[in-house]
């Protein structure tokens, strides 16, 4: 298949999945759905076998690429790529649908096939934000994405949904009007919407750039989120289905994380070193922040959304040493959010079982999971560990090299950082630790006696994540290989 | 060879997590054939004389490349034999003491994980793989430790190891984190040989911080308040920790990293004065304990700290000496505990006595690992630690504290002696007996390097012992102590000799009140600060998003209400309108 037709089909396919689903109704709509998210995976795959060999120079330097007309006036192109900074998000957002989309197969709630074509619709989204090389079209994808997961919110979720959902909707679409001001400037002044030639050759001047970055960071800081712009989260994911928090965590916020490395860095590199300390202090302060607030949570799935602050707080770190031309701060970002999409993936479905069997998710009332459930509270105690950074599973690169990126850039502010960053590490250890002896450990909680052990389907769908938790801690160079000349490329200085 | 030392115990180990857990024999199998697989490597490469540097490249950060390097040295390859021998013992005897137990296979499996984490620290040639392993082995610590299911204190202890540790570690990363960015590479040779070229505050600054995770692994002051209470994990468990894992990590790795420290006299000397105050603290603390568990955590404190006493002068063939004799000692004496404890069924020493008779090979194995302790000839303890002794002759500071250490180390050792296996029993110890086989063979194995392996270094005329008239000193010491403790439990009519401490006694025994100095300067403010900043966050930050919302709602409303003026007010906008049109167009017009 030749190029465009590949990265075309990425998005037409789940679309079309999306449609079918939501006509065929029922247990076929479901199958059809996983069929789809399936066969997508099965096409996002092949797309890093072929890797055209890195060219030298700033700029994008795609492996495959499309390019077609769609609306000449408003500089809309679709205009498609992917190359090593994309390519692992790319696989983890098509893996995670079809994990989720396979889950619902087992699940079955009520009118499931609507929310499996919803969930293909978002993968059309996300998929689209990672592939775009055309600034319009990476904030309509950028756009696609909200409404959906606010249904899924509002129709799937816990007690306090609708509240919920109003305010992911509310505060996202706040933070895409910040997007829409920071594209239409950019390609007003530089009357395009190329990234590759936006980002080989920042035709904006300093002042602009100082701006449109301030712009660009503030959108993409609600999306990531970075404190203090971040509450819609603990909300959302509490009160969102299982899959849907496995989504919002898993790939939902790497839009934003993505955002800031493929169009602040790359179009406003000046407005991005200008602010790299700034944005640093908040990331470390959303790490400390959100570890501590975790300290005192005493909700289950509240205290995996508030980790979340926490550990996007290290990939923001990465992004800001990167945005200071730190190489290994982006590389850390990067692998940062792939670990964390799994990782904290994992840990959404595990909270999602334990709450499917007990109807709580109050630590007092549960407990003693190793017990009668030794798997579940293994995989259980996997998962926290590798979001702890343990070293050997996925979690560890990305934080460990952040701290290394602040440190090799030195001078007070950054050593700083990193010091306290290190700090927060440790805290994240203490609040999940205490979740693990709270839920695993003691006596068994009564709410857990009659509770099944992991079932089969289960398992199936949390096998995956738990094998590239242990692969990407021992062979990072499954992500970062993939990488390093992407990155190379971004951080390269600006040619004179 | 080197990769089937670490890898043999890992794979082992993470197949043996998957195994049902009902499979006993299959999980015992891969726990012993894993240790045994890692000795018989590591006694190839010993008998090869296999030295050197293998590097591989693992993963590139920017310019910056983590390799998969082994540095072997002969250090090493003793140390990664003193792991395989005592972790080899410790799944044999784990078979037999976790008898009962159903969730055996993950317990063992974990011990396999260890073991290897504790070889990749050992043979590892670069620091970021070091790092791993360093971790890894705190991650497994912590779940053996939760091991115990009756135990309600189990799950905290565990906490409380990792954290403790794991705070250390805050420092530890940093710390490689500023060598490997200053020498370009993680790569343990090359960090080594640039330092000379770092500023001295650069490499002050890290071996400050590599101390901090020192201290938290290897449990030196203030970072030793986990290891008493990390004796609610099962007792081959202990012994895994107390003798060459673990607590030795921190203890080797300042040996490895030897040239950093030597640049930094600051830090060598945080290094002696923190090991002067562990080595007292630990022996002080161990005088008055009635847990025999505790007794023996309190001593493996006080004993690091004459290892980190000698790495302070730079002995460090000494301290490494003394590593390898404790790791032999202190193994047998937790192993040799448990066979005491599964007899009793108590940990608590006011329980036990008599036990000589019923239990004669604990009795004479233990009785060796307590003279071994107490630094008795010919034992390896009285070699080692006079090897310690004499390094400090330099510092009389150090060196008088290391003397006071020896006459309480010689007391709290014969005074489990002599309450665990003389006196009258209770009628706990009324029908206790030798255990099975799986129990008694590693007790005589360890028994072996505890009695003669100070002859044998002795024999091999190393120069690492002097045996002049400065060894009186410390043996008189030693000698005291046992009289002492003798004469404390005559004194008592066979019961506690540190009955003649009085009061003071119960605040020793309990860690001299570390523990509540701990809380109340990290524990409760971290509370107190995770208490407020959560309240900021609540009320604060997503107080001002929603009383946006709130504002924004209650402003449409307003908005409203004027639109639905009654008529009055509607009359008087449109004739002030009309005023104002009137008025604009006679200035203007």
């Amino acid at each position: 298949m030749s190029d465009p037709l590949l990265l075309i089909g990425l998005l037409a396919v789940p679309l079309a999945g999306a449609v079918l689903a939501a006509a065929l109704r029922g247990r076929a709509g479901l199958v059809a759905a996983t069929a789809v998210s399936a066969l997508t995976l099965l096409l996002a795959v092949p797309l890093g076998f072929d890797r055209a060999p890195a060219a030298a120079g700033r700029g994008v330097h795609p492996w495959h690429q499309a390019d077609l007309p769609w609306v000449p006036a408003l500089h809309l192109r679709l205009q498609l790529g992917v190359d090593g900074i994309s390519y692992p998000l790319v696989v983890l957002t098509a893996l995670l649908t079809l994990l989720c989309c396979g889950f619902l197969l087992w699940q079955r709630p009520e009118r499931a096939h609507l929310l499996a074509a919803l969930l293909l619709v978002i993968e059309v989204g996300i998929l689209g934000t990672f592939l775009a090389l055309n600034l319009v079209l990476f904030f309509l994808a950028f756009e696609v994405v909200l409404l959906p997961m606010a249904a899924v919110i509002a129709g799937w979720g816990g007690p306090a949904r609708r509240a919920a959902a109003l305010k992911f909707a509310l505060y996202t679409l706040a933070g895409s009007v910040l997007l829409l001001v920071g594209v239409v400037a950019v390609v007003v002044q530089t009357n395009t919407a190329d990234l590759v030639s936006l980002t080989a050759q920042p035709t904006l001047g300093r002042t602009a750039q100082l701006w449109i970055f301030g712009l660009f960071a503030l959108a993409f800081a609600v999306k990531s989120p970075l404190w203090p712009l971040h509450t819609w989260l603990p909300d959302a994911h509490t009160e969102a289905p299982t899959v849907g928090s496995v989504i919002l965590a898993g790939v939902l916020l790497k839009m934003g994380t993505y955002g800031l490395i493929r169009v602040g860095l790359g179009v406003t590199p000046q407005g991005a070193a200008h602010f790299a300390l700034v944005l640093g202090a908040l990331a470390v302060t959303a790490i400390l922040v959100g570890s501590l607030v975790c300290l005192r949570q005493t909700e289950l799935k509240r205290l995996i959304a508030y980790s979340s602050v926490g550990h996007m707080g290290f990939v923001l770190l990465g992004i800001a040493a990167g945005a200071a031309g730190s190489a290994i701060g982006v590389q850390a970002a990067l692998i940062g959010n792939i670990a964390h999409g799994v990782l904290t993936g994992l840990l959404f479905f595990l909270a999602g079982a334990i709450k499917d069997r007990t109807h709580t998710g109050l630590l007092g009332d549960l407990g003693g999971l190793r017990e009668r459930q030794p798997w579940l509270a293994g995989i259980l105690g996997l998962a926290a560990l590798g979001s702890l950074g343990l070293p050997g599973l996925a979690g560890f690169w990305g934080e460990a090299f952040a701290v290394v990126a602040a440190v090799r850039l030195g001078g007070t502010g950054w050593l700083v950082l990193a010091v306290l960053a290190a700090i927060g590490g440790a805290l994240t250890a203490a609040y999940l630790l205490r979740l693990l002896r709270r839920v695993s450990h003691g006596p068994a909680a009564p709410a857990l006696a009659g509770a099944a052990e992991a079932r089969v389907p289960e398992l199936v769908a949390w096998a995956p994540l738990v094998l590239l938790a242990l692969l990407i801690g021992v062979l990072p160079g499954l992500v970062l290989t993939a990488s390093a000349g992407a990155v190379d490329a971004l951080t390269a200085g600006v040619a004179p | 060879m080197t990769e089937l030392l670490v890898l043999a115990p890992l794979l082992c180990g993470l197949v043996g997590l998957l195994v049902p857990m009902r499979n006993r024999p299959v999980a015992a199998a891969l726990g012993i054939a894993g240790a045994a697989a890692s000795l018989i490597a590591v006694v190839a490469l010993l008998a090869r004389g296999t030295t050197g540097e293998q590097a591989r490249t693992w993963v590139g950060f920017g310019d910056l490349s983590v390799t998969l390097t082994s540095l072997l040295d002969t250090r090493a390859l003793l140390v990664a034999l003193a792991v395989a021998v005592v972790a080899l013992c410790v799944q044999v005897y784990s078979n037999g003491y976790l008898h009962g137990d159903e969730r055996y296979g993950p317990y063992a499996a974990q011990i396999s994980i260890f073991t290897a984490a504790m070889l990749t620290v050992v043979c590892s040639g670069d620091l970021i793989l070091l790092l791993v392993g360093w971790e890894v082995m705190g991650a497994c610590s912590y779940l053996l430790i939760a091991h115990d299911r009756t135990l309600p204190e189990a799950p905290r202890a565990a906490v409380k190891a990792f954290l403790v540790t794991r705070v250390g570690d805050v420092g530890f990363l940093l710390g490689i984190a500023l060598l490997g960015v200053h020498a370009g590479s993680f790569q343990l040779t090359k960090v080594l040989a640039a330092v000379p070229t770092m500023g001295t505050g650069t490499v002050t600054a890290a071996a400050l911080l590599l101390l901090a995770g020192v201290f938290g692994k290897s449990a030196q002051f203030p970072l030793h308040t986990w290891l008493p209470d990390a004796m609610a994990g099962p007792t081959p468990i202990s012994a895994l920790i107390h003798a060459a894992t673990m607590v030795a990590a921190g203890v080797y790795v300042v040996a490895r990293l030897y040239p950093v420290f030597e640049a930094a006299p600051t830090a060598r000397i945080v290094l002696g004065a923190s090991a002067a105050i562990t080595l007292l603290l630990g022996a002080l603390a161990a005088t008055a304990a009635d847990d025999l568990k505790r007794v023996l955590a309190w001593s493996t404190v006080s004993q690091l700290g004459y290892m980190m006493a000698a790495l302070s002068v730079g002995a460090i063939d000494a301290a490494l000496f003394h590593l390898l004799a404790h790791a032999a000692f202190k193994a047998l004496l937790f192993l040799g505990a448990g066979s005491v404890i599964h007899a009793v069924g108590s940990n608590l020493m006011s329980r036990m006595g008599a036990l000589r008779r019923p239990m004669p090979w604990t009795f004479w194995t233990m009785t060796i690992g307590l003279g071994s302790l107490a630094g008795l000839p010919p034992l390896v303890g009285f070699f080692s630690k006079e090897a310690v002794v004499g390094s400090l002759h330099e510092q009389p500071a150090l060196w008088t504290v290391a003397l006071v250490g020896v006459a309480l180390t010689a007391w709290y050792a014969t005074r489990a002696w002599l309450r665990v296996f003389f006196g009258r029993g209770s009628e706990h110890t009324a029908h206790a007996h030798e255990s099975s086989w799986w129990l008694r063979g590693p007790l005589v194995l360890l028994a072996i390097p505890s009695a003669g392996l100070g002859v044998g270094v002795l024999l091999t005329t190393s120069g690492l012992i002097h045996l002049d008239v400065a060894v009186l000193l410390p043996l008189v010491l030693a000698v005291l102590g046992v009289l002492a403790a003798w004469w404390g439990w005559r004194r008592a009519d066979q019961g506690d000799p540190a009955r003649v401490l009085g009061g003071v006694g119960p605040f020793l025994a309990s860690g001299l009140g570390l523990d509540a100095v701990q809380d109340a300067l990290v524990v409760r403010p971290v509370r107190a600060l995770a208490r407020a900043v959560t309240a900021i966050d609540t009320a604060g930050v997503d107080g001002a998003v929603n009383g946006l919302g709130r504002a924004t709602v209650s402003a449409g409303g307003e908005v409203v209400a004027w639109h639905r003026a009654p008529l009055p007010r509607a009359l008087a906008a449109v004739l002030l309108g009309a005023v104002v049109v009137t008025v604009t167009a006679v200035m203007f017009g």
